[in-house]
């Protein structure tokens, strides 16, 4: 096994590992970012509507205009970006194991960061495991990056803004969504989602679950029934649809293996996908020089992942001497500006109130231990 | 099915047309892309069956993670199609349940591994 080395290791080339490259490559750190996927960006290119938020956090540009710009940045604050590249471990003496063009790798670095992202939530019910029944993010990729359409007639679950904006987006791409199913008494995302579909004539049934897919080795039917205000099937409620194609966008969930072998501690915070690392404002978790980033602290948005990135990378920067305490600082407190901006209002009071209790529960965390 | 036109994406990203065999069948695919994708745009939609009950599955996370999509690809067994990419004259076999575990043209062994 060949032994290779760089001062910051960051594994995962999406919103917030590029962010993260970026700041601790122009300030001067040695840094190397691994990927499995052929090609960097992670999920932003296939996100091809327009981001919300403050001109700060570029609303009104589409996802995969960002992840271009974000790769030009990454590209030329010199830092190294390793794609195909898998990292299978983190070993109690911090060493990474990386499996790249068929040869093993051991990867030691002074500072970790870990931005490996979520994946999506499965939802079983009968007929769940049939071909044609798939994520949301699944059907987003084929239209969005591949270019294929992965049915005619397309029922989606879920109306968060994945399941909205996929909706739309299938639309877009030329399939018909014949209606979008919640469970939720209210519509989960953004009104503006909402209505963009419903203009087009889906129907939305709030307080309805799928009770059951079936057909002939694939999709070919559906069965939804309303719920009632205890979450129960309310039986003469149940209509059929003949669909080809089931898209689930019931939630993510954050990929944390990399953090549980690394001893990180934990805690269950059931708003951002179940249990994510404890991390302080820099974050870095309870192991000394392992930092995370994005959606594995907590299934949030790209924007504040971008921002989360932003913070680990110049947080092990400065760690590393790469930038003053003044210029550090300054860097830091605008960062958390603009988190805070992203975590207030409607939408963001419950990731806001979700992050300090990951917060305090770290703070808590460092009390015991001293 | 794919994709011809769209109202705001511009060029794909796949250009070159070669050749994929689907159990032995000729299908039009993309070098580069996905071999999950190729396969969908035949209308392929059943990748393996399961072990136990030899029930159908096909694409779910489309990101490496779930192992739905594992076929047989060039000999090799259990590789996950949404995230192994295209090459002229790739061989491609609907895998049933665990796939035998015998040797790749490349010589390997996968059951004494």
């Amino acid at each position: 096994m060949q032994k290779i080395s760089t001062e910051i290791a960051i594994v995962g080339a999406g919103s917030a590992g590029l962010c993260a490259a970026y700041q601790a490559a122009s300030a001067g750190a040695d840094v190397l970012v691994i990927d499995e996927n052929a090609l960097p960006g992670g999920q932003l290119f296939k996100q091809i509507h327009k981001f919300f938020g403050s001109r700060e956090h570029q609303a009104g540009v589409r996802g995969f205009e960002i992840g271009r710009q974000l790769l030009d940045r990454v590209e030329t604050s010199g830092s190294k970006v390793l794609m195909d590249s898998l990292v299978y471990g983190l070993l109690p003496d911090k060493s990474i194991g990386v499996i790249s063009q068929d040869k093993n790798y051991s990867l030691k670095a002074k500072k970790i960061i870990i931005a490996t992202g979520a994946k999506e939530n499965y939802m079983a019910f009968p007929g769940s495991t049939l071909p044609g029944v798939m994520g949301a993010g699944a059907a987003q990729t084929m239209i969005n990056v591949n270019r294929v359409l992965p049915g005619k007639r397309v029922l989606m679950v879920g109306s968060g803004n994945v399941g909205l904006i996929v909706s739309y987006q299938l639309m877009q791409a030329g399939a018909e969504v014949v209606a979008l199913v919640e469970g939720a008494p209210t519509i989960g995302g953004y009104g503006v989602h909402a209505g963009k579909i419903r203009r087009a004539g889906v129907p939305i049934f709030v307080g309805h679950t799928v009770q059951k897919v079936w057909g002939d080795g694939e999709v070919e039917h559906v069965q939804i029934v309303a719920l009632d205000d205890k979450w129960q099937e309310v039986p003469g409620t149940e209509r059929v649809f003949d669909i080809d194609t089931l898209c689930l966008a019931v939630g993510l969930n954050p990929m944390t293996e990399l953090v549980w072998m690394a001893g990180c501690k934990f805690a269950y915070i059931p708003s951002f996908g179940g249990h994510v690392p404890l991390h302080n404002e820099d974050m870095e978790t309870t192991v000394e020089g392992i930092y995370v980033a994005g959606d594995v602290t907590g299934v949030e948005e790209a924007s504040s992942a971008m921002e989360e990135g932003n913070m680990a990378g110049v947080a092990a920067a400065h760690a590393l001497g790469y930038l003053t305490d003044a210029q550090a600082a300054e860097r830091k407190a605008e960062i958390r500006q603009r988190l805070g901006t992203l975590r207030s209002g409607m939408f963001g009071a419950k990731r806001k109130a979700a992050k300090e209790q990951q917060l305090d529960a770290m703070q808590d965390c460092q009390k015991a231990a001293v | 099915m794919r994709i011809t036109e769209h109202p705001i994406l511009d060029e794909p990203l796949y250009q070159k047309k070669v050749t994929l065999y689907y159990n032995g069948q000729p299908i039009e695919a993309y070098e580069g892309e996905p071999i999950a994708s190729a396969l969908m745009a035949a209308g392929i939609r059943v990748m393996r069956t399961t072990a136990k009950f030899h029930e159908p599955r096909g694409i779910f996370c489309a990101i490496g993670r779930c192992t739905d999509c594992m076929m047989i690809v060039d000999g090799v067994p259990n590789t996950r199609t949404c995230v192994t990419f295209v090459r002229d004259g790739m061989r491609v076999e609907k895998q049933e349940g665990l796939a035998s575990l015998k040797t790749d043209e490349r010589g390997m062994d996968y059951a004494k591994n």
